[in-house]
């Protein structure tokens, strides 16, 4: 079976999935990105006209405002044109389908798509059908991946902690639903990340979830024990009513990140969390906003490592 | 007209031959065997040098889309589609528009299909009114009209006691209840098995406990009742053992799986390929193995197409999205010489699954050439190799997982009540 995220050079055509990513591409994506980061400005992210002339579509299935403002504000500081398109609540609900939608597209001259979509698979699919041109890059599709999440995850740990080699990483919630955490997963043991492991309740955890390497907990205590990396997931609210939490409250009790579980792990340990977060349910605000937490540089860098993408993308025509 | 199949090498399960043997047919049925009858004079010899002549295939599950799918498919298209595939009898499930629920549905199919004048088609019909799972069809009436067992096809029947006044009204008249067993709740919203490759892919899974659970309900029934029951399209090796053992203690229960089953396993999902779509489930590889163990032992009786033509749109969706379900009928003489071929069975044994074993479990006395036998005959070469091309196939169906696979077996002739109504030209 041929790599769909390739071309016939092994360069990287679409970035669908982690999984399966060559690390020297995962490495260029990683250095390109630092080279938009200015650090001696705080983390300012510079502009550069590398898609000058080319347009991005932004096509998003489902709703979303700060994954496709990031991708936006990405493809600007390279300075292309962007057009956000909204299809959660256009074509699809009038009866069009997802092929004519993507033939429409192309037929707008899209340099390249970012898509996201409910259903996992929809952006393999949407791949399989556009023209040999244009590059698609996976914004999250269904429960199965988000790469360009586990990317500025990737770039954030590398930030603060230089190697991956030497990483006890934790990965804490709702992973059965999380299309977050398998991107994470494959992105951490193709970085060499010795340990990673995964903290949950049995019901939100997928079955063999150990068969994608990681380590199993279902205690926090234990599972955080030593980690210098705790990745947390968003659980969504409607996991109460399928059964597979009892409440917010008690998950927060045994699940949620606070300062005391907190305690268990390195002493200089980084929290990290994909957001929107729930403070109160998977992260207490003191978590959330204390010295651990790099969530807001994670958004920053975010920026920089789908400009990375998209430069690396667009060079590989 | 009299018909002369000479030269070919005979492979009837029933009659345990499998030798060269001419076979001899007068007034639609089989004449004689060996030698020709006293007097018998041929109106046309077909040469079966180099082939095998077999009864010919019988499929437990062929959707032939009408009424009301004939977007998808018509009788036309999937009737020329099973002859070419050596099937001449062909069971149909009761998930039509409407389902098959009245006497009226089922003879109009019937007519329809004689008409036809190809395949024998034998509705199976709705267990429940609309498929619903709440008030009895009526039954009696449909046998009558020519169904031969009753179904819920896909549909999901949750309330266990719907199911057993079913069963117990059916024991009543001896008719036969087929049920694919797979429990509601715990298959909901799932579309692949639950196990590493959803878990990969964050496909919505559905769990083998799904498949015993039910299993272990409808067997209870069964025992209960007395209800003749056929299980249809087993997909896990521990529903092959929970029938494996009921079998054993007496119970009288047949099953059946899909070719599909026995060739591919959740591994072949790949990258969200939509032709792996399919209910139940592919499961894992040691389900895969166990189904076929499960042939072999005779726990699973037959092997049917479970064919199930769907239209390109409904294809060319994400892979949750897109309508489960393969095309088969062309596929299912080759894709049983392919299994033959792999596990290195007796070809006998591996077409009795699709000849003598399914109408056994129809309760026809079909699927043999034995003297006096109607003569439904399918006449292939098993050396032809052929690559399965979508667009080549009668069905109007082109969904098949094994788009691009090489394959073995041409049907060279197929006849239906000694009528030839399929022939290809030899292969030079």
């Amino acid at each position: 079976m041929n790599n769909p995220q390739l071309n016939k050079h092994g360069e990287l055509q679409h970035l669908l999935t982690t999984e399966g990513l060559p690390v020297r591409i995962v490495r260029d994506i990683l250095d390109k990105a630092a080279t938009f980061v200015d650090v001696s400005d705080g983390h300012e992210i510079k502009k550069v006209p590398l898609l000058h002339g080319k347009s991005v579509f932004n096509v998003f299935f489902e709703n979303s405002t700060r994954t496709r403002t990031t991708f936006e504000i990405a493809a600007k500081r390279l300075s292309a044109d962007v057009v956000n398109l909204n299809i959660a609540s256009s074509s699809t609900s009038k009866g069009e389908t997802l092929l004519d939608t993507v033939d429409n597209l192309c037929a707008m001259h899209a340099d390249m798509f970012v898509v996201r979509h409910a259903q996992s698979g929809a952006a393999h699919f949407i791949a399989r059908h556009v023209a040999p041109e244009i590059h698609v890059i996976n914004a999250g599709d269904g429960r199965h991946a988000h790469p360009t999440q586990a990317l500025l995850d990737m770039f954030t740990i590398r930030h603060y902690k230089k190697e991956f080699h030497n990483l006890r990483v934790a990965i804490v919630g709702d992973v059965l639903h999380s299309r977050v955490a398998r991107s994470q997963i494959h992105a951490l043991s193709t970085l060499g990340v010795p340990e990673v492991r995964v903290i949950a309740p049995k019901t939100l955890l997928p079955t063999l979830v150990e068969n994608l390497g990681v380590q199993v907990y279902h205690d926090m205590a234990q599972g955080l024990r030593d980690v210098d990396v705790v990745l947390m997931l968003r659980l969504q609210h409607e996991r109460m009513q399928g059964a597979a939490l009892p409440s917010a409250q008690e998950y927060f009790k045994y699940y949620g990140l606070t300062e005391e579980k907190l305690a268990y792990a390195k002493p200089d340990a980084i929290v990290m969390h994909p957001g929107p977060m729930n403070r109160g349910v998977e992260i207490d605000s003191r978590v959330a906003d204390g010295p651990h937490s790099m969530i807001l540089p994670q958004v920053t860098f975010g920026i920089a490592v789908r400009m990375a993408v998209m430069s690396i993308l667009a060079g590989n025509a | 007209m009299n018909i002369h199949i000479k030269n070919g090498r005979l492979i009837d399960p029933k009659n345990n031959i499998d030798a060269l043997r001419d076979v001899f047919i007068a007034a639609g049925k089989i004449a004689a065997i060996g030698t020709a009858p006293s007097g018998f004079v041929a109106d046309r010899v077909l040469d079966a040098s180099g082939l095998i002549v077999a009864p010919g295939l019988i499929d437990l599950a062929a959707r032939l889309r009408e009424p009301g799918y004939e977007y998808m498919a018509t009788l036309e298209s999937e009737m020329e589609a099973a002859v070419a595939g050596g099937i001449t009898s062909l069971a149909c499930p009761p998930d039509t528009d409407p389902p098959l629920d009245e006497p009226g549905l089922v003879e109009m199919l019937k007519h329809r299909a004689r008409n036809l004048n190809q395949a024998r088609v034998y509705p199976v019909a709705a267990l429940t009114s609309g498929l619903k799972g709440q008030e009895l069809t009526e039954m009696a009436e449909l046998v009558d009209a020519g169904c031969v067992a009753f179904s819920q096809a896909d549909a999901p029947l949750t309330d266990t006691r719907v199911l057993m006044r079913a069963m117990q009204y059916a024991a009543t008249f001896g008719f036969s209840v087929w049920l694919r067993p797979q429990d509601n709740f715990l298959a909901k919203d799932g579309v692949a098995h639950d196990g590493e490759v959803a878990t990969r892919c964050g496909l919505a899974a559905i769990p083998v406990c799904a498949e015993t659970i039910a299993l272990a309900t409808m067997l209870t029934l069964a025992r209960e009742t007395g209800v003749k029951l056929h299980i249809c399209r087993l997909s896990s090796a521990a529903g092959v053992e929970m029938i494996r053992a009921a079998k054993q203690q007496g119970l009288a229960v047949t099953c059946d799986v899909s070719i599909n089953h026995v060739h591919l396993s959740e591994m072949d999902i790949g990258f969200f390929d939509p032709n792996c779509h399919l209910i139940p489930p592919l499961r894992s590889l040691r389900d895969r193995a166990a189904l076929r163990a499960g042939l072999l032992d005779g726990t699973i009786d037959a092997i049917c197409s479970d064919h199930t033509p769907v239209d390109e749109d409904a294809k060319q969706l994400p892979f949750a999205e897109a309508e489960a379900g393969a095309t088969g009928l062309e596929l299912l003489l080759p894709l049983v010489l392919k299994w033959v071929q792999q596990d290195n069975l007796a070809l006998s044994e591996a077409l009795a699954k699709v000849t003598l074993q399914p109408a056994r479990i129809l309760g026809l006395d079909a699927g043999h050439l034995s003297v006096g036998a109607a003569a439904d005959v399918c006449v292939f070469n098993p050396d032809t190799y052929w690559k399965v091309e979508p667009g080549a196939l009668k069905s109007q169906g082109k969904n098949t997982p094994f788009n691009g696979l090489e394959v073995q077996g041409k049907v060279r002739f197929t006849l239906i009540d000694g009528k030839l109504v399929y022939q290809t030209q030899a292969a030079f």
